[in-house]
């Protein structure tokens, strides 16, 4: 059903007269241009199109768009500030948590996700909270130990 | 390239027709300097490895612009291995430049050499000398133009950080920009470089980050599923149920009545064209249509039985001795069949493109691993010369020999032809599972003779659909014979490269039967490969491994075990260790650590090839332990995440990987040969923790359980 919807995304409100039952992953990939949000499995088992609404991570492949009404989403794109990176990206870059980098802005909107709720997790808690996040290239060793690294951070430790 | 070619490429010795020589390119590029490189007059590769590098007449170039930056152009494509990085750093080191001037023009099929396709571990090994011998040629060639303008001697000058400067006077320098300014000088190489010494290196074996690395993390990285063109349309496609369907009939009704849907029907191609992806994914699956089903020749159940029935002796690969005599020289003879199921390649990404006709001529993005290989492809298609069609470097969201085939690159540009419209089509994850070239079951038998003392003499080995990439023999055994047994179409769906093929499914049964020998005599697994190596490399591999794992041939604790596999692959020596603890009532493994030797030569990027490993022992715990494929012969029954479980946060293991980093050494692959002893070092452990033998991957609880002793 056309419908107009109102949100928040990446920082600035925004409107959009859609059929609100259409999967939000391709709303923002297409109506948006937001492309950092990737599908890898359309059914909610890989993380790939992990994005944050109101701060929690969703998936947002089995998302229909009228679930964000009123609500604050923000993407890969709107993580940074400006040229200043979030933590977990600049963790990421320092423990070279990426490989061919498809799985990488899902794992990072999780990881983001995760300190949000909890900034001081263990290691435990880290594999548990990240493990829906599926990466074919292996590099999950190096995305906790980001992770890791990251919640020093926020938590007031060394910057990178 | 269709998988028949790909898998002669893989699993065969053999030379592709060489296209004719097109230097037209360069001419598109303006001035500079250009270094274009042919691999063959220096032989600064064996003979046998160069037949690997399909060639125009040249592999790669170089060329110093005006403003100083350094372009290397090559047809590699980056998928993740990170080669970007590791070319560019060895063309830093030779040509006396910072490694952040350099830009890496990759897999261009206008702009780059011809270039088969980025597999098999070929990059660094085959690459590596031919781009250092090219940066040397350059450098002399500057210098050279250097001498000219400054009025030094030749020997009197140097090559430093993007300069020319006189060994004397520093003052004096001149920057390699201006040298090329308003000239285009295109040379060859002319004589056999003298390269530089390990001990000299600055850049090369240095740790450093890839460089493409902030555009992954901020999600501006581009894939094929990324570009959007003005007027795109979306593909979604109606699929057949099973392999070998037909289009017996077709209703479009209720899909047309939605509105802006574009129905198009190009032979078994059912497929839907919306701006609104979607919208198109709806109409799609409005579409009613009907496919006759193949008849049933096997299952997941009965497969290995089948491929034993059909499959006929093709080749033998290595014969040595007398195997009768051997067999009676044995005090013990050990039979065992060892079977390995079907695996997708499972990238993140899904095989994608996008494409749009400039007049004539297809433009294309495709996930792909084969650029040159998908442009034939598509000119072939199309009835058109190559130069009608171009694809464009993008992006890999992960290949491991996945993305040698192209379907998905033909089906949109048909669809872009016959809409006259730009199209993208990225595959659903369920296309991707029907439509993958999944890595071959297989079986392997073995019947091996040995005696009380430890030596290994007679070994009969069969090797049905696995090919023989890896198989020779490195225990020395006097007598012997690998015979492979495969025929034509013998399996239900598309096979093709998965990394590292054959070597995974070989590696594991060839290593298990080995610790079934040792067992028998009562001999540590890790000292009877010793007792029985016959390859130094290897044998100094093996050490090294035991060395970081701190091996000992105790078991570790209760329901824990360690296993060990070794293996040859991409001209790399690997030693795995893996420890394991097995729940005696679940049967489920927990893998607690995992370390990975390996002697690839020369270390180009330490760094990356430790990534490379790691990701290499990551995935392989997955082939080992969880991946397969459920199916009903053509029609494939597992079709998404949910049922295929590969390596996952809770059940990666700390991997350590250290090696043996011979710097006078050419360096051989690196994104492969970790991977192929996994499966190998699993099974073994198992045994070692619980006394269950499983002779089959993956290696599930059900089998470790049934096989408990
Ligand atoms: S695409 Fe959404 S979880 Fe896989
Ligand atoms: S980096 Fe390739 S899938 Fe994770």
């Amino acid at each position: 059903m056309m419908e107009k919807i109102r949100f928040t995304l990446n920082g600035k409100p925004v409107e959009l007269e859609t059929d609100t039952s259409q999967i939000l992953l391709w709303v923002l990939r297409t109506g948006f241009g937001l492309t950092g949000t990737k599908f890898g499995c359309g059914i909610g088992f890989c993380g790939a199109c992990t994005i944050l609404v109101d701060g929690v991570a969703q998936r947002s492949c089995g998302m229909a768009v009228k679930e964000i009404e009123g609500k604050k989403v923000v993407t890969i794109e709107g993580l940074a500030e400006g040229e200043k990176l979030h933590p977990v990206q600049k963790a990421f870059l320092h423990h070279e948590a990426q490989q061919c980098g498809f799985c990488t802005p899902g794992q990072i909107m999780n990881a983001v996700a995760l300190l949000k709720a909890d900034p001081k997790p263990s290691r435990k808690r880290i594999i548990e909270g990240m493990n829906g996040n599926l990466c074919r290239c292996g590099a999950y060793n190096r995305i906790i130990a980001a992770v890791e690294t990251a919640s020093k951070e926020i938590n007031g430790g060394t910057k990178l | 390239m269709n998988t028949e070619e790909i898998n002669e490429i893989y699993f065969g010795d053999v030379d592709l027709p060489v296209n004719p020589g097109r230097r037209e390119f360069i001419k598109k590029l303006g001035a500079g300097l250009f270094i274009i490189f042919t691999v063959k007059p220096f032989g600064l590769i064996a003979e046998e490895e160069e037949d690997k590098v399909k060639r125009e007449d040249f592999n790669l170039f170089l060329r110093i612009r005006e403003d100083g930056r350094v372009e290397c152009y090559t047809g590699k494509i980056e998928m993740g291995q990170g080669i970007t990085t590791s070319l560019a750093q060895v063309l830093a080191e030779e040509l006396e430049v910072e490694l952040n001037s350099i830009d890496m023009i990759m897999g261009d099929t206008d702009l780059c050499p011809y270039d088969a396709g980025t597999w098999g571990s070929l990059t660094t090994r085959l690459f590596d000398p031919v781009l250092r011998a090219a940066a040397i040629e350059a450098r002399m060639e500057l210098i050279k133009l250097a001498s000219a303008e400054l009025k030094i001697s030749e020997d009197q000058l140097k090559a430093e950080n993007g300069f020319v400067v006189a060994v004397k006077d520093k003052t004096l320098k001149v920057s390699y920009g201006s040298l090329t300014k308003g000239k285009r000088i295109v040379k060859t190489v002319r004589r056999a470089p003298v390269f530089k010494k390990p001990a000299d290196f600055k850049k090369v074996g240095k740790m450093i980050s890839a460089t493409n690395a902030i555009l992954k993390v901020t999600g501006k990285a581009k894939y094929s599923g990324d570009i959007q063109l003005p007027g795109m349309l979306y593909a979604a496609i109606s699929r057949p149920p099973a392999h070998g369907s037909k289009l017996l009939s077709v209703d479009k009704s209720k899909a047309e009545a939605i509105p802006g849907v574009k129905v198009m029907v190009i032979e078994n191609l059912v497929a839907v064209l919306h701006a609104n992806p979607n919208m198109a994914a709806n109409a799609a699956a409005a579409i009613k249509a009907e496919w006759s089903k193949p008849e049933v020749l096997a299952t997941d159940k009965t497969i290995f039985k089948y491929l034993v029935e059909q499959g006929k002796e093709t080749r033998v690969v290595e014969e040595k001795g007398n195997l009768e005599l051997g067999f009676a020289d044995a005090d013990f003879i050990l039979d065992a069949e060892y079977h390995d199921g079907y695996k997708a390649h499972a990238s993140i990404e899904t095989h994608t493109a996008t494409a749009y006709f400039e007049g004539d001529r297809l433009i294309i993005w495709a996930s792909t691993q084969t650029p040159f290989g998908t442009r034939k492809d598509l000119a072939t298609k199309f009835n058109v010369p190559l130069e009608k069609v171009l694809v464009k470097p993008i992006l890999l969201g992960g290949g491991f020999g996945g993305k040698t085939s192209n379907d998905q690159a033909i089906e949109v540009a048909l669809l872009a032809k016959e809409s006259g419209t730009p199209v993208q089509l990225a595959w659903t994850r369920e296309e991707e599972f029907m439509y993958d070239k999944f890595r071959h079951a297989a079986v392997m038998q073995i019947k091996a003779g040995v005696k009380k003392s430890g030596k290994i003499v007679a070994w009969k080995y069969n090797i049905y659909c696995a090919g023989n990439r890896g198989v020779n023999d490195f225990y020395g055994i006097p007598n012997l014979r690998v015979a492979l047994y495969d025929k034509k179409g013998i399996h239900p769906f598309g096979t093709g490269a998965w990394r590292a093929p054959g070597n995974n499914t070989t590696t594991f049964a060839r290593e298990s039967h080995i610790d079934v020998l040792a067992d028998k005599i009562g001999m540590d697994p890790l000292a009877f490969r010793l007792a029985n190596v016959s390859n130094s490399k290897l044998e100094r591999t093996l050490r090294l491994a035991e060395k970081t794992f701190k091996y000992t041939s105790a078991k570790p604790g209760k329901n824990r075990g360690c296993g060990i596999a070794l293996g040859f692959d991409a001209g790399t020596y690997v030693a795995v260790i893996a420890e394991v603890e097995v729940n005696p009532s679940t049967g489920v493994v927990k893998v607690l650590r995992v370390v990975c030797a390996q002697d690839m030569g020369q270390v180009v990027n330490p760094h990356g090839a430790t990534v490379q490993a790691e990701g290499c022992i990551t995935m392989g715990l997955g082939y080992a332990l969880y991946e397969d494929i459920a199916f009903n012969w053509g029609e494939v029954i597992t079709r998404n995440f949910d049922n295929y479980e590969f390596t996952r946060f809770s059940t990666t293991a700390p991997v350590e990987v250290a090696f043996i980093d011979d710097m006078n050494a050419p360096p051989q692959g690196g994104g492969e040969p970790a991977i192929i002893c996994v499966g190998g070092a699993i099974a073994n452990a198992v045994f070692h923790a619980s006394g269950a033998r499983v002779n089959q991957m993956p290696v599930i609880p059900e089998l470790i359980l049934a096989n408990h002793k």
